[in-house]
């Protein structure tokens, strides 16, 4: 299977704006190398701007230019630029409702080496919370690309995140993306596994083990967080009686979050949640921290068998 | 545009004066000491240099005006409503339920407000962006920013600062409302901000100071700064907080409280003699 990191999903999409689309104007923050903004910057050196290393100024830029009408993408590691210009995302842009797309790259533990400073775990959460935004996780580099493109073509604020490490490209050109409507990847009837980014391909991975064991498990790629796919969450609840929800990101007001506010408010069902249980990350190969928090299609699989122990004996 | 004598600025400037006392009096809050000491400011502004049309609020090719410190709003507002943004009469549902006119601004409320502000030290970065868009697409716009000077201690301005003069954006035009006080008493006893000519200086601006409530000195200033080319113009304005109220002028305490009924008639008899 061909692997490839979301990033560059990213960098192309950016390319393949700059030749239809004359509005996108595309910013970084010293990290044009890593973010891939670099492929953009060389095709379209007039529409490219370094700002430099000053996260906050790249965000409040960036609302100026959509102020006149451009469509600014402001690039940089996820932690600096969800975190370190929440203010700037809040009260300037999000408030108003301006039409600013905010990429926020190496997210999730499998940045590896460089240790918890730049594994951003937080973005799912920090953005959720703001109103009007939208946001965006990719699954693989072929989706990234769909979704950079599907992002310029959408009026309003945005997040898109992705991450660093090359990944399995499991999705295909041909197949649909629009935002704010997940999609079911594989039917099932006992329980079903939402997830969001690189982790579906884990999700499709654990799906197929459970298979083996006669058990019947709906996969979900849920790419976009908010506006999240209700009707999809509350569908899986009651066709399938058991959820799993699966990030590289913390649980804590993550995806997990995300899934069971819906679920406690309108059908509620046994959850198990696979993400970061509210620690911080370390140094390590991506695989080897992928096994310490617990973020393998083998961890998903040991959550569906306890979930669907939960479904048989309600408490 | 309308232009203005300095007989009639002068006027202006006295029912502006009165407007935000007015305002901030039956909103029963707000923020006047910093709105008084821009009054000056603000009246060569909208009704002498910008290049702008209140009955079309979206024209493109419309100067802008960003005013970074939100918190003085009710000098812009009273600015607009003078200048035919709205009538003047909608100046008294300031911070009221369902107002357009929020206690900070909020640019989806009201036409003719360039942008939501409040957080301090992020206006001039937004006019950056403005006036990038604005070389980009080969527009001949200015984009003029109000800043507070105890704003300045907020690290973005200076990386605000940094990229203007990087990328040579002499279509911006920021203004320091230089009054010397914050909420927690003098700026150079709280955080100093001095020497305050030489850091733009140093940091590649043109730098003009002034006495901010001298209308010629402003309009002046204004002028100069758009012959300026290759480097983005900052006016530094020495003002007094609380301007024109004589038990206003110089106290911290007038930052953010509203006068009441009687300190509003006292008031207005100040301003109008």
């Amino acid at each position: 299977m061909e692997m490839k990191p979301t990033r560059d999903g990213y960098g192309e999409g950016l390319l393949e704006l700059g030749k239809t689309n004359p509005q996108v104007i595309v910013l970084d923050a010293d990290l044009a190398k890593s973010t891939r903004t670099d492929w953009f910057m060389k095709e379209y050196p007039h529409r490219f701007f370094d700002i430099g290393i000053a996260e906050q100024d790249m965000l409040g830029t960036a609302a100026g230019l959509a102020l006149a009408g451009k469509i600014p993408f402001v690039t940089t590691y996820g932690v600096f630029v969800a975190g370190r210009a929440w203010d700037q995302i809040r009260t300037t842009i999000s408030y108003a409702g301006l039409n600013v797309k905010i990429a926020g790259a190496h997210g999730g533990i499998s940045v590896g080496a460089d240790g918890a400073t730049h594994q951003a775990l937080e973005e799912i959460t920090l953005m959720r919370v703001l109103p009007n935004m939208t946001l965006v996780v990719p699954c693989d580099a072929i989706e990234t690309k769909k979704a950079t493109i599907a992002l310029a073509n959408f009026k309003g604020p945005a997040y898109l995140r992705f991450a660093r490490e090359a990944t399995p490209v499991f999705t295909s050109e041909s197949d649909p993306f629009q935002i704010g409507e997940s999609i079911t990847l594989k039917d099932g009837k006992d329980l079903t596994i939402i997830a969001c980014g690189p982790i579906v391909f884990e999700a499709l991975t654990a799906a197929k083990i459970l298979n083996q064991s006669g058990i019947s498990a709906r996969v979900i790629n849920m790419h976009t967080i908010k506006p999240i796919d209700k009707e999809a969450i509350l569908k899986a609840a009651k066709e399938t009686g058991a959820i799993v929800t699966a990030e590289e990101h913390q649980i804590l007001g993550g995806l997990g979050g995300a899934v069971a506010e819906i679920l406690v408010q309108n059908h509620p069902v046994p959850v198990e949640m696979i993400g970061i249980k509210d620690t911080f990350g370390e140094s390590g190969t991506p695989e080897e921290l992928a096994e310490r928090y617990g973020l393998t299609a083998n961890h998903i699989n040991i959550a569906a068998q306890k979930v669907l122990k939960r479904k048989a004996s309600p408490q | 545009m309308v232009v203005l004598n300095e007989k009639q600025l002068q006027e202006i400037c006295k029912d502006m004066r009165a407007d935000i006392l007015r305002m901030t009096e039956r909103a029963g809050s707000g923020h006047p000491g910093g709105s008084l000491s821009a009054v000056e400011l603000m009246a060569v502004l909208y009704f002498n240099v910008l290049n702008h049309k209140p009955q079309e609020p979206g024209w493109s090719e419309r100067d802008r005006f960003i005013l970074s410190k939100g918190h003085a709003c009710p000098v812009l507002y009273s600015a607009m409503s003078r200048s035919g943004y709205f009538p003047v009469e909608e100046l008294l549902t300031l911070r009221q339920l369902d107002s357009r006119l929020q206690g900070h601004p909020n640019m989806k409320a009201l036409p003719g407000l360039e942008c939501s502000s409040g957080s301090l030290g992020q206006g001039l970065s937004i006019s950056n962006g403005l006036a990038i868009a604005a070389k980009i697409d080969k527009k001949n716009y200015r984009v003029y920013c109000l800043m507070g000077d105890g704003e300045l201690q907020e690290g973005q301005v200076w990386e605000a600062a940094m990229t203007a003069a990087h990328y040579k954006l002499d279509n911006v035009c920021a203004i320091v409302d230089y009054n010397n006080l914050q909420i927690d008493g003098k700026v150079e006893d709280v955080k100093n901000i001095a020497p305050l000519k030489e850091k733009w200086q140093s940091f590649n601006w043109h730098v003009i100071e002034i006495d901010g409530h001298d209308l010629i000195q402003i309009f002046q200033a204004y002028e100069e700064a758009k012959g300026v080319k290759k480097k983005p113009t900052v006016i530094i304005a020495r003002t007094i907080k609380g301007k024109g109220v004589s038990f206003m002028e110089n106290v911290a305490g007038w930052h953010g409280k509203a006068p009441n009924k009687k300190e509003l008639e006292a008031a207005l008899k100040e301003i109008y003699g």
